[in-house]
């Protein structure tokens, strides 16, 4: 049972069990909606638990990859007609190469000084696509024309429920691939220690480069599906108050965890679903819930759990 | 030649000069031990020695090479490794992990295998864990594979510090103070390692404070104080060296250095 629960393809099992159970226990499309939301959001969010649980660097900007993402497959087939796929992937190309660029000068900050400056960038992002209303509508945002794969036009709560989970499986086995495997384990070494990490041999700086990189993809193709989704897509999506709802997610879910990265982007999309009924408490509530699950389980949702059944079984 | 030789090497923290003008010379298959009292510049020389710290002057050369300033993982891929005075242990990795991350160097490192889990990385994961489980029973923390760095107890922690730089097959071993905390019994473990490390053709680099480890296992000691060399020699000429007993071993150290040697 034990030797079951930590094989390395346990957690996206289990992911992928919760997305199959789920399609049949949700009673209409406006649940498959929402859970499409969260399959979407949790996506992005182990790309940034791999930055931040894994090899403890913080990004506060991780937005701007979102939003970026979200935009190509908004701008490119608009202006070059460009399949919506295929613009997807370009987004997540352009993502990977800015994180490139701009990972190595930043990534030699730490802590406080690494927050500012990828704060700054997210906002740069925003900014630009605020900006360039000729390109993407300005801060009204921009419509989404409608997938189209093999003549078949891509459409439905259903259809995008199953597309969006099957993404978010994939991402999440290829998390776990990375972080059982000698890169991994090279991230989480320089975590804990950046000295001993580059005495062992590890170019601690190539390496933060690397998870940036990874990061900023699993940002663009999540914000290249909720734009395929909604067939809009906004300047939110690129703003710094996503950026923190990205973090928070992490953070409540559990660093570190990618079944927690799941948690936690189910709790911050559904929560504030279920409490639209408490009108102008809404917000309120919302945070008084995050304050207290911080502080009941502070080391996120399913790390604290699990060391709790851990204890329980001894 | 020397596999590692060290030139005038010297570096200042606002002015005070902690390492001034340091030269030594270790060999393959030797224990070359440094010792001093605490604040002498031993820590910092293995700074330098490894690249942690930039030198302000003099020259470093490894197996023939220069290498003076190079980054420490630089210095890894030509086969120096050492462990730290104060733990730098991956602490939320087992101690399995923690040797294997040693293995850094040896392993692939194609990112596309890792991410899709290619037979090759697989493969790569499994070697990697048996040459730590090797590892970890030579320390003898065997029963420690499975165990988070941080539960395990300290004495342990130093030899899982020693494993992961086993694990990278160095050809110069800096030690900086393996057996401070450790109970005579572990201070005896860690002797006979440092020994069959030298044997089988590793040159060791050796700080520590327990004069009877020092004595019995080095095969040359140096004494620093100050940040300069005071005296370097043979154990026998070390221990009798009425500078060295002044500075540093005292009545007492001296009664033990003599004691080991007996
Ligand atoms: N990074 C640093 N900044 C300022 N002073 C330092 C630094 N590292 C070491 N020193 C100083 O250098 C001297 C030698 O210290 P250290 O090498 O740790 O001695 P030892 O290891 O022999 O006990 C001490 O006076 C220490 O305070
Ligand atoms: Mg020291």
């Amino acid at each position: 049972m034990q030797a079951l629960f930590s094989h390395r393809l346990a957690v996206p099992l289990v992911i992928a069990a919760l997305v199959v159970a789920l399609s049949f226990a949700l009673p209409s499309s406006f649940y498959l909606r929402v859970a499409a939301l969260v399959w979407i959001s949790a996506l992005a969010v182990i790309g940034l638990n791999l930055l931040m649980g894994y090899a403890g660097q913080v990004s506060l900007g991780h937005a701007g990859f979102f939003g970026l993402g979200a935009y190509a497959v908004a701008v490119l087939p608009a202006q070059f007609s460009l399949h919506p796929l295929l613009a997807a992937l370009a987004g997540a190309l352009v993502c990977g190469l800015i994180a490139f660029a701009v990972g190595r000068p930043i990534l030699k900050l730490k802590g406080h000084y690494l927050a500012v400056a990828t704060l700054g960038f997210g906002i740069l992002i925003a900014m630009a696509i605020s900006n360039e209303s000729w390109l993407t509508g300005g801060p009204d945002g921009m419509p989404v024309s409608r997938m189209t794969l093999f003549g078949w036009r891509v459409r439905g709560a259903e259809t995008w429920y199953w597309i969006t989970g099957g993404l978010l499986v994939v991402g999440a086995w290829i998390a776990v691939n990375l972080v059982a495997s000698p890169t991994g384990r090279a991230l989480r070494a320089l975590h804990d220690s950046e000295v001993a990490a580059r005495v062992a041999g590890i170019d601690v700086a190539r390496y933060k480069v690397r998870v940036f990189v990874i990061s900023a993809v699993y940002a663009s193709v999540a914000g290249s599906s909720l734009a395929l989704v909604n067939g809009f897509v906004t300047p939110e999506t690129a703003n710094f108050l996503h950026s923190i709802e990205l973090v928070t997610m992490v953070v409540v879910g559990g660093m570190g965890s990618i079944l927690g990265s799941v948690a936690g982007a189910a709790i911050l999309v559904v929560l504030p679903q279920l409490l639209t009924t408490f009108h102008e408490y809404e917000h309120m509530l919302l945070g008084l819930m995050m304050m207290v699950i911080m502080i009941v389980l502070r080391s996120g949702i399913v790390p604290s759990l699990a060391a709790l059944f851990q204890r329980r079984r001894k | 030649m020397s596999i590692l030789s060290v030139q005038d090497i010297g570096i200042a923290f606002g002015g005070v000069r902690a390492v001034d003008n340091v030269s030594f010379s270790a060999e393959t298959g030797q224990v070359f031990s440094i010792i001093g009292p605490n604040g002498a510049g031993k820590t910092t020389l293995f700074n330098l020695v490894s690249g942690v710290y930039q030198p302000k002057s003099g020259q470093v050369r490894l197996d023939g090479e220069a290498v003076t300033a190079l980054e420490p993982n630089r210095l890894a891929e030509r086969g120096l490794s050492r462990t730290f005075q104060n733990l730098q242990v991956f602490f939320r990795m087992t101690a399995r992990e923690n040797v294997m991350v040693g293995r850094h160097l040896k392993e692939s490192r194609g990112l596309l295998a890792h991410l899709l889990a290619l037979p090759s990385t697989l493969r790569q994961n499994r070697e990697s864990a048996e040459i730590a489980d090797t590892l970890l029973s030579r320390v003898g923390l065997a029963d420690y594979a499975d165990t988070l760095a941080s539960s395990m107890p300290y004495g342990a922690l130093k030899r899982l510090e020693i494993a992961r730089a086993l694990a990278a097959e160095p050809k110069v071993l800096l030690l900086d103070e393996p057996a401070a905390g450790c109970n005579p019994v572990e201070t005896e473990e860690i002797e006979k390692l440092i020994r069959t490390i030298a044997d089988d053709g590793v040159a060791v680099v050796l700080v520590e404070h327990d004069m009877k480890l020092v004595m019995r296992s080095s095969d040359r000691v140096l004494v620093l104080d100050q940040g300069r060399v005071l005296a370097e020699g043979k154990g026998a000429e070390i221990r009798s060296n009425p500078k060295v007993i002044e500075a540093y071993l005292g009545t007492h150290g001296t009664r033990e250095a003599n004691l080991a040697l007996n």
